[in-house]
C-alpha cells in the first residue's frame, strides 16, 4: 500500500512536487521520496509526464458483500412534527439514483422518527416507495443517542445500499454517529450525487477547502454508502410521485438518553434561518452603525428573504452570529444574494459564493465581491438601497 | 478535571487552489495554521481550568510539522500536548481519524470533558467530533455556541447547541464530548510566558504502537471514503459592473433582475 514510484521512468523533472496538497514530495540524493504526510490522494498521479506515479490499490478487509445490501434511504427529518423541505429534496434526488441503478427496481425507503409528525404520507408523493415510521413518544424531538441507535439497528436488519440525510444541524450530528456504529463510510456535506453504473457505486461529490477544491468520493467496501447532502441542492420532484407504497408502523423499545433535553430557544428574530433561505440580504460593516441594519431587514422583508452578515458586522455587535456567512459562519447557496456594503474577502466568499445569482453593493470598484457578483453596483449602499426598497414597492403595488 | 481539546493543523483553506488545467491541487507557499474552530475549543478549555483548575491537554493527528500546531496552543496555555503521528495512519478518513484519536483519548483515560473544533477548515465535514463520541460511547453536544454552566460536583454541563432556526438547551453527564462555533468565545492571544514554554514543551509522539488500535481500522486502509478525483468548483460566469449608474437607475436595474427572476 502506498503512492509507488517507478524510478527507472523518473525522470526527476519536479512536475509532480508543486501539484501534493502536503507537499510529501521531495527529490533527496537524486531519487524522488514521498514523505510520511501522503495522504495516498492521487493529485500528483496525473501530473507525472512519464507515468511514473501510481497509488497502489489497498487491501481492505471488510467481509461485507454489497450485493447483498439493496435500496436507496432517506432520513426524513422532522422538526416539532413537521417534515422539513430538505427531506422533500432528498426524495427528489433518490429517485434519480433509483433510476440509474434500477436492477431490477431499486426501492426508495424514507425513515422516519417521531411519534407525532402531521402526514407522514407526505413522503410517498415526494418520491418514497414506502415509509418506515418509527414512532415512539422518545423519539418525538431528535435526540442523537437514541435516533442513532434505532436508525443503525434497521440498518443492520434491513441492508439499504445508500443512505442519505441533509446536512443540517442535525443530519451532521447525526450520521457521524450512525456511521460509526455500522462501520460505514459517510461523505459530508454533498452538492452532487451520481450513480457509476459500472461498478455500482455512488458518486459523491463535495466542496472542501473552503469552497476551494471540489472533490468526488466513493465508498467500494462498506454499506451502506451515507452522505449527508447540502439543503437546497437537491431538487424535489416537480410532479408528486404515485406509488402504492405504504407507511409502515414500528416501534422501538429500550431507548435511553443520557443527554437531558431542557428547552428549544427559537431564535429573536423572525430572520435568522439563512440555511433555509431562497433569498439573502447581506449587509457588511459599511452599513457603519447597527441600526442601518433595519435597511437590510426592510429590503429582505420585502423579498421574503433572510438577513445576513459579514463577520465584520457580527463581531461589532451589530447583529447575532447566527446571521454570520462565511467561513467561520455558515455556509450559505440561495437562489439570490445580496451582499450590501461587504467587501467580499476571502473567508466570506467561501460561505457564499456558490448561490445562484449573487447580486453586490459597494462603494469601492476595487472590492472582491465584485470578482463573484453576477450584477455588481459600484455605489453608495445608503443612496441605491432606500431608492431600491422603493421601486420594489412601486412594482409590488405596496406602500 | 480534565480537559482533552482535539486540534488539527490546516492548510489556510483560503489560499489553497485548483490548476485549472492539470486539475491539481496547488499548494505552493501555502501557510499551515491551527484550524480556526479549534481555538474556541481550546479557549473554552482554559477558561474551564482556570475555574474549577485542572489541565488541558491537546491532541492532535498528523505529519510530525502539526507538532507545530501543538505548540502554538501551548503558547495559549494548553498544559501539555501529545502527537498522534505515524505513517500507517496517513490517509485516514473522518471514521479512521475518529477511531485512532478515541483510542488515544482512551489512553489518556480519566478525562472529564472532550472539546474539538466544529468542523476542520480543510475538509469542512463536522463529523470527527461525533466519531470521536460514539466510539468512545460518551454524549455529546455538536455546534455548541455556549456554555451555561459547568457543575464539576453534579459532574454536569449545560450548554446552547446551535441548530439553524434557534438553539437547543441540554444537559449533559460528564464525561462528554462538545463541538465548537465561534460565537462561545473570544480565544486569547499567545502570552510571553505561554511562547516560552511553547518553546520548552516536550511533545511526545504516540505511534501505532502505542494504540490499541488493528493495522485494518487506522489510516488509508481503515478508512471507508476514497477521494477519486479533485477538480476546480465550476467558474462563475463573468459579473456585469455597472460603475457610474446614478442611484435610481441603480436601483432598476437591481429590481428588474429580481423581477425576471419572479420576485418582484
Ligand atoms: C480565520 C478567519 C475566519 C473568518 N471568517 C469569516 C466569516 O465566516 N465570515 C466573514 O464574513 N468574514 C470572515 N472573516 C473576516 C474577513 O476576512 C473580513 O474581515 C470580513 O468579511 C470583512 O467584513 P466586511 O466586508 O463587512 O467589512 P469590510 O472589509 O470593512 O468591508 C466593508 C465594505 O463596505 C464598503 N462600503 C462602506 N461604506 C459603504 C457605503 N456607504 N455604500 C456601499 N459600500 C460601502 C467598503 O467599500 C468595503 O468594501 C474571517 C477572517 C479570518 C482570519
Ligand atoms: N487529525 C486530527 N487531529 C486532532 N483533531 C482532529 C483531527 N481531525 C479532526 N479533528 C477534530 O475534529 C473536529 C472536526 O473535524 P472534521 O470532522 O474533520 O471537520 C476538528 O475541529 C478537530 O477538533
Amino acid at each position: 500500500m502506498g503512492l509507488k514510484i517507478d524510478h527507472d521512468a523518473c525522470t526527476l523533472c519536479e512536475e509532480c512536487i508543486p501539484s501534493c496538497p502536503f507537499g510529501s514530495l521531495e527529490i533527496h540524493s537524486g531519487r524522488l521520496v514521498v514523505l510520511e504526510t501522503c495522504t495516498l490522494c492521487g493529485a500528483c498521479v496525473p501530473v507525472c509526464p512519464v507515468n511514473a506515479l501510481e497509488v497502489e490499490e489497498v487491501e481492505r478487509s471488510v467481509g461485507i458483500d454489497p450485493s447483498q445490501w439493496r435500496g436507496i434511504w432517506v432520513f426524513a427529518e422532522q422538526r416539532r412534527g413537521e417534515i422539513q423541505s430538505c427531506s422533500f429534496e432528498l426524495l427528489g434526488a433518490a429517485r434519480a439514483l433509483s433510476e440509474k441503478l434500477n436492477v431490477p427496481v431499486t426501492a426508495v425507503t424514507a425513515v422516519l422518527l417521531g411519534s407525532d409528525v402531521r402526514d407522514p404520507a407526505q413522503l410517498l408523493k415526494a418520491g418514497a416507495d414506502e415509509v418506515l415510521y418509527v414512532k415512539n413518544e422518545e423519539l418525538s424531538r431528535f435526540g442523537v443517542e437514541p435516533y442513532s441507535k434505532v436508525i443503525a439497528r434497521l440498518i443492520t436488519e434491513r441492508k439499504p445500499e445508500i443512505f442519505l440525510g441533509a446536512a443540517t444541524f442535525i443530519g451532521r450530528s447525526l450520521f457521524s454517529r450512525i456511521a460509526v456504529k455500522v462501520q460505514a463510510g459517510l461523505t459530508a456535506d454533498c452538492t452532487g450525487l451520481d450513480i457509476d453504473t459500472e461498478k455500482r457505486l455512488l458518486r459523491q461529490t463535495r466542496p472542501a477547502f473552503g469552497g476551494n477544491i471540489m472533490a468526488t468520493i466513493v465508498c467500494p467496501e462498506h454499506r451502506p454508502q451515507m452522505a449527508t447532502v447540502r439543503p437546497k441542492v437537491m431538487k424535489p420532484l416537480a410532479e408528486p410521485y404515485s406509488s402504492s407504497g405504504t407507511v409502515t408502523e414500528l416501534s422501538a423499545d429500550s431507548l435511553t438518553n443520557r443527554v437531558k433535553f431542557l428547552e428549544f430557544v427559537l431564535d429573536d428574530t423572525s430572520h435568522a434561518n439563512i440555511s433555509e433561505a431562497d433569498i439573502i440580504v447581506t449587509g457588511g460593516r459599511g452599513l457603519q452603525d447597527p441600526k442601518n441594519f433595519s435597511l437590510i431587514q426592510e429590503l429582505a422583508d420585502l423579498l421574503g428573504g433572510a438577513v445576513g452578515a459579514s463577520r465584520s458586522a457580527v463581531d461589532a455587535g451589530w447583529i447575532n452570529y447566527s446571521h454570520q456567512v462565511g467561513q467561520t459562519g455558515r455556509t450559505v447557496s440561495p437562489k439570490i444574494y445580496i451582499a450590501l456594503g461587504v467587501s467580499g474577502a476571502i473567508q466570506h466568499l467561501v460561505g457564499m459564493q456558490s448561490s445562484d445569482y449573487i447580486i453586490a453593493v459597494n462603494k469601492d470598484p476595487n472590492a472582491p465581491i465584485f470578482k463573484v457578483a453576477d450584477v455588481g453596483i459600484v455605489g453608495d449602499l445608503f443612496e441605491v438601497v432606500p431608492q431600491l426598497v422603493s421601486e420594489i414597492k412601486q412594482r409590488k403595488g405596496v406602500g | 478535571m480534565k480537559f482533552i481539546v482535539c486540534i488539527k493543523q490546516v492548510p489556510d483553506t483560503t489560499e489553497v487552489r485548483v490548476d485549472p488545467e492539470k486539475n491539481t491541487l496547488i499548494r505552493e507557499g501555502v501557510p499551515a495554521m491551527v484550524n480556526p474552530f479549534d481555538l474556541y475549543a481550546v479557549e473554552e478549555a482554559l477558561l474551564f481550568k482556570e475555574k474549577f483548575s485542572g489541565e488541558v491537554i491537546a491532541v492532535s493527528m498528523g505529519p510530525p510539522q502539526a507538532e507545530q500546531a501543538l505548540r502554538e496552543v501551548i503558547s495559549m496555555g494548553v498544559d501539555r500536548a501529545i502527537l498522534i503521528s505515524d505513517v500507517k495512519f496517513a490517509g485516514a478518513d473522518t471514521w479512521a481519524t475518529a477511531l485512532t484519536l478515541s483510542a488515544a483519548i482512551r489512553k489518556i483515560a480519566d478525562y472529564d470533558l472532550i472539546l474539538t473544533g466544529k468542523q476542520a477548515a480543510d475538509g469542512d465535514t463536522a463529523q470527527v467530533g461525533p466519531g470521536i463520541a460514539e466510539f468512545l460511547d460518551i454524549p455529546q453536544a455538536t455546534f455548541v455556541r455556549k456554555v451555561e454552566e459547568l457543575d464539576p460536583g453534579a459532574r454536569v454541563i449545560r450548554v446552547q447547541s446551535m441548530w439553524e432556526e434557534g438553539s437547543e438547551r441540554l444537559e449533559l453527564p460528564l464525561p462528554c464530548l462538545i463541538s465548537t462555533v465561534k460565537e462561545l468565545n473570544e480565544p486569547r492571544l499567545p502570552s510571553l510566558r505561554g511562547k516560552m514554554a511553547a518553546k520548552k514543551a516536550e511533545i511526545p509522539v504516540w505511534t501505532f504502537d502505542d494504540l490499541d488500535v488493528k493495522e485494518s481500522d487506522v489510516g488509508l486502509q481503515g478508512s471507508p471514503t476514497q477521494v477519486i478525483k479533485v477538480f476546480p468548483p465550476p467558474a462563475r460566469e463573468e459579473g456585469e459592473l455597472f460603475a457610474d449608474t446614478e442611484p435610481d437607475e441603480a436601483a432598476k436595474i437591481i429590481a428588474d433582475r429580481l423581477s425576471a427572476k419572479g420576485l418582484i
